[in-house]
């Protein structure tokens, strides 16, 4: 440690707050703006510098680093074309919550407004999609921004916190002392649920007949996994999860019905259909999860645990809100529930769905499918791998299929849908898991929109699983096309224009293979697993026209579910 | 239904900014936004007049608070309150008619803050309404230009306090 109170340049401060706050990996690419930082970092040796090969793909494995670890991903990019090519990233964790922090180089502060080489409004850019954004003016404010950034990032709704390092204030002087506290008297993030809603939700919950929980990303952001597991297992309650819920609880556990929501189970769907008392934990009543608002959960008495209060009746009004810390409150209301409820009916109802529409697929025709192969991996890696996807229907089968036994393991871009999130999230949840498989379940057009990190993964020896599916089709949006949009499949059709995977893998010094035989998915697959001295890459070559079920068209109530291909029309 | 929203935020680089791209991004009426210094040199007060159903109020409300620059929001709207505007209006006059603007001025207790050869302006300061109804009055005769405040408030008695404990964590 150095003295404090020692004169540092911005350059040196800014190295010392991040080793104050034990940062381990930086994400970043150099350029002019920041060139002094990166003159220091040649001989910074309490942290390591991942060097990237887009800036959109430092954001994102920022994020995928912050989410499988639940520590804070960090970025460090140039002024103008670096820190605008972060832009889609910082979107994407300000959807989803996820607790980063971005530096940006920045032109002189004497230069700001001159159109300077290099320059970019950056803090202008991302006022809408950061928790927080700053501009530091003066090196002498330098390490409490830093010291208010890092807080407000992991802290109460976790995001994005953007930087922006003029070059002067890098290279200026000042005395160096890190602040021991944070001074924000407009922000007060750590709450603990009012005691009063709470007893009243235990008493409500008491008197259920058709309880259900509806678990969103906030459990897994606040810890709470155990305290849900307790409460739920306990109480013998029903457990449904949103897209970033997934693996909040343990996704094989009879208890657990699966993804609610557009693609949702059917049982899910008709749990919520039809509960008496809908419980929210950490989720937001996303239109992705409702359908059509005004007939979600038409009956049920609405619950709503939160720490962002904004999240409370913005798109679904509820009958009791309670705004705290998740964790803590699922901790209080299991402490006031002491009587396992009665619910035979109930759980005897969902079983009856379960039985009358499980998830399914064709089977008996021999062709390879994305659902086998993800059902594969699932029972291969027995739930524990860290599943990391990219946007698309493979997104939506990984979801439905991969059974999720521990927090922290499905990565995935919810809020945004960011194709092109896949890849990088997966090289910087690698760089946070040392005892897990991470695997990376992409699609064929996502896969190449961040295909440059290949050389990333290469480079640091990352034993990440890449499974490619490859359909030869934007297939999500062929699938809308199909349904939606008179079978014109405008501009979906990748068959004539992709690349050989396995050729491109090889380039890049992957081992990499292909099939297209659902023969050989076994061999592969072990193969794959079992490969840990480097990245490995399987392309599956699978059908070109399949469809993600059960679907609830967008803006149509959950009831209005299909359920398989045939008829389009015929509800259930 | 209309509602007045005074918010304390850190006399900061940016501060408005924020608050008028959530407004932007949100999707929220403004009707009029001012900002100006308080008794605390850090500390500026903005006065947001803001129009929509009560459940898109309470989001208003709750967006600002969320909002790391801000320090205290209160919806004025059904307190006892003071709410003020000021108009600079100037308005054409003929022969016949410089005397009958002059009185309305005079009415309303305004100031004839400059005038020329065609055309005279007034200062009116109070309640929107009130600009409200001098607008409606001067509008025959022909308004050439219009500057208004846009609403500043203060809730009647005690006023709204700075908190003076920041907050500390960690
Ligand atoms: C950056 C971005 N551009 C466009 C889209 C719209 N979009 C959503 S899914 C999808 C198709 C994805 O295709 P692919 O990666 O092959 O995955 P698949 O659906 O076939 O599994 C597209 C284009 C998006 N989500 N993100």
């Amino acid at each position: 440690m150095r003295n404090p109170n020692q004169t540092l340049s911005g350059a040196d401060i800014f190295f010392e707050c991040l080793r104050q706050e034990k940062v381990e990996y930086i994400f970043g690419y150099p350029g002019g703006a920041v060139l002094k930082l990166y003159e220091k970092l040649y001989d910074v040796d309490f942290l390591k510098h991942i060097l990237v090969r887009h800036e959109q793909g430092a954001a994102h494995m920022a994020e995928g680093y912050a989410k499988a670890s639940g520590k804070i991903g960090v970025v460090l990019v140039t002024s103008g074309p670096g820190a605008t090519n972060t832009v889609t990233g910082i979107a994407d964790a300000y959807m989803d919550s996820v607790p980063i922090v971005v530096f940006t180089g920045q032109v002189a502060t004497h230069l700001i407004g001159n159109d300077a080489f290099q320059e970019a409004d950056i803090v202008g850019i991302t006022r809408p999609i950061t928790k927080h954004n700053f501009l530091v003016r003066d090196v002498k404010e330098l390490a409490a921004t830093i010291k208010k950034a890092f807080y407000i990032a992991s802290t109460g709704r976790p995001g994005p916190v953007l930087v922006d390092l003029p070059k002067d204030v890098i290279n200026s002087v000042c005395e160096f002392e890190y602040p021991e506290k944070v001074e924000l008297r407009g922000y007060k993030p750590t709450f603990l649920g009012h005691q009063n809603q709470i007893k009243k939700a235990a008493e409500i919950i008491k008197k259920a007949k058709r309880p259900l929980l509806y678990v969103g990303g906030g459990v897994i952001m606040s810890n709470g996994e155990r305290e849900l597991k307790l409460f739920a297992k306990e109480n013998n309650l029903p457990v449904t999860m949103t897209l970033q819920g997934l693996g909040a609880f343990p996704g094989n556990d009879p208890q657990s019905l699966g993804m609610l929501g557009m693609h949702g189970t059917y049982y899910a769907n008709q749990a919520v259909n039809n509960c008496d008392v809908l419980v929210s934990l950490g989720a937001r009543f996303d239109d992705r999860v409702t359908g059509k608002v005004d007939t979600f959960a038409i009956n049920a008495y609405k619950i709503h645990v939160d720490i962002d209060p904004t999240c409370i009746d913005k798109n679904v009004v509820v009958d009791l809100p309670i705004v705290g810390d998740v964790k803590h409150v699922l901790a209080e209301l299991a402490a006031e529930l002491n009587e396992p409820l009665q619910l035979d009916e109930w759980w005897n109802q969902i079983n009856k769905w379960k039985e009358i529409c499980p998830l399914h697929y064709e089977k008996n025709d021999g062709k390879l499918r994305s659902e086998f192969i993800i059902e594969k991996i699932s029972e291969k890696t027995k739930g524990e791998a860290v599943v990391v996807t990219d946007v698309g229907q493979h997104q939506m089968w990984t979801a439905q299929y991969y059974k999720f036994n521990n927090p922290r393991s499905h990565l995935t871009s919810g809020g945004l849908g960011t194709m092109g999130f896949g890849l990088p999230a997966s090289i910087g949840a690698a760089f946070a898991t040392k005892d897990r498989p991470v695997i990376l379940i992409s699609g064929d057009g996502g896969f190449q929109m961040n295909i440059q990190e290949l050389a990333t993964v290469v480079y640091y020896k990352l034993p990440v699983k890449i499974f490619v599916i490859n359909n030869s089709f934007l297939g999500m949006v062929r699938q809308w096309q199909e349904l939606f949009h008179d079978e014109k499949y405008s501009f979906t059709d990748l068959s004539a224009s992709n690349p050989d995977f396995v050729k491109v893998a090889e380039a890049f010094g992957l081992k990499a293979f292909s099939t297209n035989s659902i023969l050989n998915v076994d061999e592969i697959l072990d193969e794959a697993l079992a490969y840990n001295s480097g990245p490995v890459l399987v392309e599956f070559k699978v059908v070109k026209e399949d469809m993600v079920f059960p679907m609830v068209p967008a803006g149509k109530s959950i009831s209005q579910m299909m359920t398989k291909r045939l008829d389009p029309k015929e509800m259930v | 239904m209309k509602h007045t929203i005074s918010v304390l935020v850190e006399n900061q680089f940016g501060a408005f900014n924020r608050v008028a791209t959530m407004f932007s991004g949100k999707g929220f009426n403004i009707h009029s936004i001012s900002i100006g210094e308080t008794e605390t040199p850090e500390v500026s007060r903005m006065t947001i007049v803001t129009e929509g159903e009560d459940k898109i109020m309470e989001q208003v409300v709750k967006q600002l608070n969320r909002l790391i620059d801000t320090i205290k929001v209160i919806d004025l709207t059904g307190q006892d309150r003071v709410e003020r505007e000021l108009a600079l209006i100037t308005v054409f006059y003929q022969k016949g008619t410089r005397a009958e603007i002059i009185s309305v001025n005079d009415i309303f207790r305004g100031n004839v803050v400059d005038i020329n050869n065609k055309t005279i302006t007034l200062e009116i300061t109070g309640p929107p309404s009130k600009i409200d109804a001098v607008v409606n009055v001067l509008e025959p005769y022909g308004i050439k230009e219009m500057a208004r405040s846009g609403t500043v408030a203060l809730k009647r008695g005690e006023q709204l306090k700075i908190d003076k404990n920041i907050v500390t964590q960690q």
